[in-house]
């Protein structure tokens, strides 16, 4: 380790003993949320959500393909993440590496599994034809906390996206069919203080990391726990009730912001 | 290049302009946290955001230069820039553009002030509609006065053409798809030397005088822009104090 994030820890942790973080938030506060949606006229749902200095870009193509076999007469998606080394002076060009890896994976499950996005609206032809929704996520400025960032911005694009049928002869252009999606939050924990929405350099110096997509009723959808470091049993139940007041207050704001 | 459309009817073309006027140029320079310098351009449909990171010690170490720093410019396009999505990744293409950007980049900064480090320029395109390299090159020059590297010029690039046989500035989209000739310039604003130079399609060379000169022109008006988006952001710091 080098010498600045040794000093960058000392600085984290007193404060934190003190119950205080670096932009002076608590350690219950999210940074503030900003979403745009449909930027990119190219894509058929888009939008940009900035968590502080965080930035996120998310574009959803739709082209018409074959259906996997074990259902035939469903819709497919794929989620991939690119960390663009715009971003960061630490991310490279080249092929997605681990990091990226999980990023997509976390945001995929947590759209997949919660069945957002309404597969079996997407069939044309059984067996045949269906639709491919294709989630792309580009990281273009860093400033921690990722996997709410890009899940987010996955979201917003979705919610706005129109399915392009006209474009393909197959009816009208009609609203992607989406169900009211779950938010992820996501804490970290570090010298016993757990905090939400880690900034880069609370990230940096986490033991442990948690994500937990909560819905509308508040039960829980989706959960990932990273890093080498470990919570307690309170700790994690503390993580949920945040990740349940926060959410519903960040869905609110991407409501507001597509406009419903 | 095959020509089917009337691109250009009593003068105004498909999307209203006169053969010698650009699309609308937005420049904003310092727009990411991270990066050291950075930029945001709109030019008609295009979306494009660089960002400069640099000078630092380049690596891996056997491709330093002991004399002078290496100028290390990425063109990428998002999968969603384009109408059919693209796959991720670079292509025989933005591999190209990089390596004329990169070029163009060199010849004005001051790289002998920094050997064996690399300067690099990240050029994303966000969403795409004819002439990303030359709105990519625009986006970089300003990134990389953003981020203070010494440069004697800011370069500006910017296209000229050949539609329905009449030479017009800055191809649209169609354009660029339907018309005969593209010839995107890259020059030095205050010398007026050339840059970067590209040209597919058929011109005569008178038509290529004209178009070059038109190109020129452009890039002129352009390097008013990219300044103008440099005083802004400086400005409004200087009067905050």
């Amino acid at each position: 380790m080098t010498i600045t994030p040794i000093i960058k820890r000392d600085y984290l942790t007193k404060l934190a003993k003190q119950g205080k973080r670096a932009d002076g938030r608590s350690f219950e506060d999210y940074r503030s949320i900003e979403i745009e949606t449909n930027i990119i006229s190219k894509a058929e749902g888009s939008a940009r959500v900035k968590i502080g200095n965080t930035q996120v870009v998310a574009g959803i193509k739709m082209d018409v393909g074959e259906p996997y076999p074990d259902s035939p007469e469903s819709g497919v998606m794929t989620t991939s993440a690119e960390l663009i080394p715009l971003a960061s002076p630490d991310f490279e060009s080249g092929p997605p590496r681990e990091d990226a890896i999980e990023l997509s994976r976390v945001v995929d499950r947590g759209i997949r599994e919660s069945e957002v996005i309404e597969l079996n609206n997407l069939c044309i032809e059984p067996g045949e034809k269906v639709w491919i929704c294709f989630i792309d996520i580009h990281i273009i400025d860093y400033d921690g906390n990722l996997f709410d960032a890009a899940s987010l911005a996955s979201l917003a694009a979705l919610l706005t996206t129109k399915v392009p049928a006209s474009r393909f002869d197959i009816g009208e252009d009609y609203p992607l069919p989406m169900k009211d999606p779950p938010i992820s939050c996501t804490s970290v924990k570090f010298d016993d203080v757990v905090l939400i929405d880690p900034s880069l350099d609370e990230e940096e110096i986490a033991e442990a990391r948690l994500t937990v997509a909560v819905d509308q009723k508040g039960d829980i959808r989706a959960m990932q726990k990273g890093l080498n470091g470990s919570f307690t049993v309170d700790e994690i139940k503390k993580v949920i009730k945040q990740t349940v007041d926060n959410g519903q207050k960040i869905k609110e704001h991407l409501y507001k912001s597509i406009g419903k | 290049m095959e020509e089917e459309k009337k691109l250009i009817d009593n003068g105004k073309r498909l999307d209203g302009r006169t053969a010698d006027q650009l699309r609308e140029v937005k420049i904003e320079a310092g727009v990411l946290h991270r990066a050291d310098g950075s930029c945001y351009v709109e030019w008609g449909g295009n979306k494009v955001i660089a960002a400069v990171y640099g000078p630092r010690e380049a690596v891996p170490r056997h491709i330093q230069d002991p004399l002078k720093a290496i100028i290390n410019a990425k063109y990428n396009m998002a999968a969603f820039s384009v109408d059919d999505r693209k796959r991720p990744g670079p292509d025989r293409r933005s591999r190209e553009i990089s390596k004329v950007i990169s070029e163009a980049l060199d010849r004005v900064v001051l790289t002998e002030h920094f050997p064996r480090a690399s300067i690099d320029v990240n050029i994303e395109v966000l969403d795409a509609e004819a002439g990303t390299r030359c709105a990519g090159l625009t986006a970089a020059a300003v990134a990389l006065a953003d981020a203070g590297i010494p440069m004697n010029d800011i370069p500006v690039a910017c296209a000229a053409g050949k539609i329905s046989d009449t030479v017009v500035l800055d191809l649209g989209k169609e354009e660029d798809n339907f018309g005969q000739a593209d010839l995107p310039v890259a020059i030095a604003p205050r010398t007026g030397e050339i840059l970067l130079l590209q040209m597919d399609g058929h011109l005569t060379y008178n038509e290529f005088e004209k178009a070059l000169d038109m190109a020129i022109k452009g890039c002129n008006d352009i390097s008013e822009i990219q300044k103008k988006a440099l005083l802004h952001k400086y400005q409004s710091i200087a009067e905050e104090g």
